[in-house]
């Protein structure tokens, strides 16, 4: 397994730490969902930056009161069929407003990666290593979309009309030209 | 006709790139089986009983002339010379080989075809009224809106891991001729009081294992809200929907399980969160994607040309096929011609390659270009001018598509069952091909009038036996093939159960249970125009259950 940030491998700067474990101090901790409602202020009063590993079965809505003080929210994919995180990360992303890390983690494959850049996704618990380094590649397979997400690329059927009729944001590419 | 563009293009292009990356890293061994699997099958790709199979997309059952010939050509190079066209709007071809799926698709990719989303749990081909554009008893072009959800639907990156497959149909006529009663999303364009036009929505409708007619959760959607409310609905589906069982896993349970109201409810929450950003849709995005429709440019014609009339009473089989095969159009001097794969004793639902071709020249002649697939798994070409109709159908009859049964007793959908589904427990081509054997004779056929027999080969239910006026259901009991047989349903906007009339009769019964059920409708029905399902409807299923089960 290896960590994709920003389309290259990294050192995973976070320590998981399991249910009975003790929490250590000054590093960034990945801790379980349960774990962290339980203990929310005492978790969150530490120096070092807090990660939640938060399954893919409950609501994000539970996790929204502290995700203003949460550095790394993870999600997981059981499987790759299993598609509940696509869902929470795009909720977290664009209701939520979360800014911080939204890692993928579980069972994360080449072929999923555009689908998770688009929900929301920006760093990658990558399974294969061939994977990882193909990471940049697989993430370039497409330039046409058809749906907006909160990636804010330009879905086709906005991108045509702009094509045909440049707006705001045509306009706006060829003054900087 | 809905016209590609470049964005569609470009996807197109870097989705067989990637399909060719998936394969040779499958044959290279870099990919198991097990992972390469939702890999193909979002490509439309099956590993069937004796080879992969390809089933392609065919979008609101549109199809240009030159999609025709390429879809016929991919049946020669890469198939067994024919096709079969599905309950959806979609073709398959059986014998594929896995090594050659990249360039199949690269050579469908250069006329606009696919088979992405024809498979894998995922938002499958948008499907909708055969006769879209050219019904008379249609409010406006359901295709514009299908379109619109296609293009949002295709490789959405929140919807392509969703717990089951999910399929959306769409009307805007009176009469539903797209089954949307019986789809996990239903749309049904109509006019509100205050005169606007908007959609009907009904979620949870599906046949298979556990079959409902889809309930309604929001009698009327403004047509600006359509992307966002679907979204709503799809995300709700996506994070709450089971998935510890597969065949609990289909939206209709969780609509079931929750309750209708309640799953509207949360719908609508979800809803009010997203209505008013940017799935809100523009009216100038709708204008440009119905502006990459083309539409005939008709004549000005008079109805019920002399030349027709001359024929009609002429030659009795053209006024067979005539009063059969052919529908009123919109446009006064035009009609809907309908092409039945449905021959005596064929597989329903195949064209050859021969045929195909044929179709697409005859459509460039009499059609302006342009073909229709219907549910019922036949083909339609859409605009004939009917003074055409006689020359038309003589070259029709040639190839073996005017066989006037369209609607009748003969007219049969059925699965491919046990000769290439790896699913299916019973054969269910040969009952097909048994049964139109048994009712050759059009007249008799003719007098029965209006009858659907739908077969499946298992529970998944791809035939649509459960909403076939006859219903045919092949099990395995004890290694052997049985049939269960129902009566009753139907797939329109009246969609309805049907109910089963007794134990399960083997396979060598089937095509006589049949004819004793046609016995004993012709000795019940009050008068000749009163169709089979309409007796059952009066009298109930005791009657026919006796007579079935009198000799057995």
């Amino acid at each position: 397994m290896r960590l994709v940030k920003g389309c290259r491998v990294v050192e995973d700067r976070f320590v998981r730490v399991l249910d009975e474990a003790p929490i250590p101090d000054s590093v960034p901790v990945l801790i379980p969902a349960a774990r962290f409602l339980a203990d929310a202020a005492e978790i969150l009063a530490r120096e070092a930056p807090v990660g939640v590993l938060w399954p893919n079965s409950r609501r994000v809505a539970e996790l929204a009161p502290y995700l203003d003080r949460l550095a790394l929210v993870a999600l997981v994919f059981p499987t790759f069929r299993d598609g509940r995180a696509y869902s929470q990360a795009r909720l977290l992303r664009e209701h939520y407003g979360f800014r911080g890390e939204l890692r993928a983690t579980g069972d994360v494959l080449r072929d999923q990666f555009v689908f998770m850049l688009r929900a929301g996704f920006d760093a990658f618990e990558v399974k294969k290593d061939a994977d990882a380094d193909a990471f940049a590649e697989a993430a370039r397979r497409y330039s046409v979309f058809y749906q907006p997400t909160g990636d804010g690329r330009m879905p086709a059927l906005r991108a045509r009309l702009e094509q045909a009729q440049p707006g705001p944001v045509a306009a706006l590419a060829e003054s900087a030209r | 006709m809905y016209r590609y563009d470049q964005f569609d293009r470009t996807l197109l292009a870097e989705r067989v790139a990637e399909f060719r990356g998936q394969v040779a890293r499958r044959l290279s061994g870099e990919l198991t089986e097990e992972e390469f699997k939702p890999l193909r099958l979002m490509n439309g790709v099956y590993l069937q009983l004796h080879a992969y199979m390809l089933r392609i997309s065919i979008p609101y059952g549109t199809l240009s002339s030159q999609q025709l010939r390429t879809l016929a050509q991919v049946a020669r190079s890469y198939d067994r010379g024919y096709g079969h066209f599905t309950t959806r709007q979609n073709i398959q071809f059986n014998w594929i080989k896995l090594e050659q799926l990249p360039d199949a698709m690269a050579l469908l990719a250069s006329a606009g075809m696919h088979g992405m989303q024809t498979s894998g749990n995922c938002t499958r081909n948008v499907t909708t009224d055969q006769w879209a554009a050219v019904a008379p008893d249609e409010i406006e072009d359901p295709r514009v809106w299908a379109e619109i959800l296609r293009q949002h639907m295709t490789l959405h990156p929140e919807f392509s891991f969703l717990p089951r497959k999910f399929k959306i149909a769409l009307t805007a006529a009176s009469h539903d001729r797209a089954a949307v009663r019986v789809h996990d999303i239903g749309l049904r364009l109509h006019r509100n009081g205050a005169g606007e036009v908007g959609f009907e929505v009904m979620v949870g409708g599906g046949l298979g294992r556990t079959p409902f007619i889809a309930k309604t959760i929001k009698p009327f959607l403004p047509k600006r809200d359509l992307l966002s409310y679907v979204e709503a609905i799809v995300r709700v589906y996506n994070q709450f929907g089971r998935r510890d069982n597969i065949y609990k896993a289909r939206i209709k349970i969780l609509v079931h399980e929750l309750g209708a109201e309640a799953f509207a409810k949360e719908v609508d929450a979800e809803w009010q969160t997203i209505k008013d950003g940017a799935l809100a849709l523009d009216p100038a995005v709708v204008a440009d994607v119905a502006a990459h429709f083309s539409y005939p440019r008709y004549a000005e014609l008079d109805d019920n040309p002399p030349e027709l009339a001359r024929t009609r009473a002429a030659d009795r089989r053209f006024a067979a096929w005539l009063g059969n095969s052919v529908a009123n159009h919109k446009v006064p001097g035009y009609a809907i011609v309908t092409l039945s794969l449905k021959p005596e004793g064929g597989p329903p639902g195949d064209a050859t390659a021969e045929q195909m071709e044929t179709i697409a020249d005859l459509t460039d002649r009499y059609s302006f270009g342009e073909i229709r697939v219907g549910h019922e798994q036949n083909l339609a070409l859409p605009s004939v001018a009917q003074r055409d109709l006689p020359e038309l159908w003589r070259a029709l009859d040639n190839i073996g598509v005017a066989t006037p049964n369209v609607g009748l007793v003969s007219d049969i959908i059925a699965c491919p069952g046990l000769d290439y589904c790896s699913l299916a427990n019973t054969r269910s081509i040969p009952v097909a091909q048994e049964i139109t054997r048994r009712f050759r004779d059009l007249d008799l056929a003719r007098d029965l009038g209006r009858l659907h027999i739908n077969i499946s080969g298992c529970i998944n239910a791809c035939g649509h036996h459960h909403v076939g006026h006859i219903g045919i259901l092949g099990v395995e009991k004890n290694d052997q093939e049985f049939f269960q047989i129902t009566i009753g349903g139907q797939a329109d906007e009246h969609a309805a159960l049907g109910s089963l009339i007794g134990p399960a009769v083997p396979y060598e019964e089937v095509a006589d249970v049949v004819e004793d059920l046609i016995a004993a409708y012709l000795e019940l029905r009050e008068r000749p125009d009163e169709i089979f399902l309409d007796t059952v409807k009066r009298v109930g299923v005791e009657p026919f259950k006796e007579r079935v089960y009198a000799t057995r």
